[in-house]
């Protein structure tokens, strides 16, 4: 299978939010995610370029790569959403789950962005290369299946 | 998004339409803090015409509940559906709220 990969980057601002939500969109509608999983990559797309803007680039600017890839090792089957940023070292999925049993008094809202990324995937990793964060979000192409999380 | 207030009895029912999500979700906080300042003691949040919402909308919603409950007051929540209704149940606000089926129920029980 041919790995096709297209990229867009775009400054961490958030108002830009709505520009990246519409790549990653786009890319994943034309590489036949299913449409009941838009909205659960939206959430989990949503989480991880707001907290770039947010964090990573501390009184400063700079930039947030999106690359849609299908058709790669090891997820041919799957739809990958590569987000990067060149902030200090952040692995955003190492974030304890939340405490979603709690009541309105104890509850705070903190890690409830990577829960979202956590159940509205199929798969989700991330590593730091050349001094850059690289979170994948992973959503399978095959209706029902797992191979992401299996491999 | 869209926010459409009205006052019906004791209640103010907050008609939220669209996406609430990190770019519009501070204005749903600054629009509710206002309704808050003026007084409102028993808010409705009428979700009917909410297609998405982020995390970012549920700490407003969050917020909002307590900033109330320290004035007495009360946040009811109606019409939670579909995508929604998903995210609240994976947050766990499905337990921490009570969903009301319509505004009239919410606008009752408040």
């Amino acid at each position: 299978m041919d790995t096709v990969r297209s990229i867009l980057n775009l400054p961490a601002t958030l108002d830009n939010l709505p520009h990246a939500l519409a790549f990653a969109e786009n890319g994943a509608e034309a590489a036949g995610v299913m449409p009941k999983k838009m909205i659960g990559l939206a959430l989990a797309m949503e989480e991880a370029f707001v907290n770039i803007c947010t964090h990573a680039y501390k009184g400063g600017s700079g930039q947030v790569e999106l690359a849609c890839v299908t058709g790669s090792d090891p997820f041919p089957r799957s739809f990958v959403l590569e987000i990067t940023d060149s902030g200090p070292e952040f692995d955003l999925l190492s974030i304890p789950e939340p405490d979603t049993s709690l009541g309105i008094e104890e509850r705070e809202i903190g890690g409830l962005g990577v829960h979202f990324i956590r159940h509205f995937t199929d798969h989700a990793d991330w590593r730091r290369e050349n001094g850059k964060n690289i979170l994948r979000l992973i959503l399978n192409l095959d209706a029902g299946g797992s191979q992401a999380k299996a491999t | 998004m869209d926010i459409q207030t009205q006052q019906t009895g004791k209640a103010t029912v907050v008609a939220i339409s669209g996406k609430i999500d990190a770019m519009t979700a501070p204005t749903l906080e600054s629009s509710i803090s206002a309704l808050i300042k003026e007084g409102c003691v028993c808010m409705v949040l009428d979700f009917g015409g909410v297609d998405y919402i982020s995390s970012a909308g549920l700490r407003v919603i969050l917020a909002s509940a307590k900033s109330l409950k320290s004035k007495a007051g009360t946040l009811l929540l109606a019409n939670v559906s579909g995508p929604v209704k998903e995210v609240f149940d994976i947050s766990g606000f499905g337990s921490v709220f009570t969903i009301y089926d319509s505004v009239d129920a919410a606008v009752a029980a408040g």
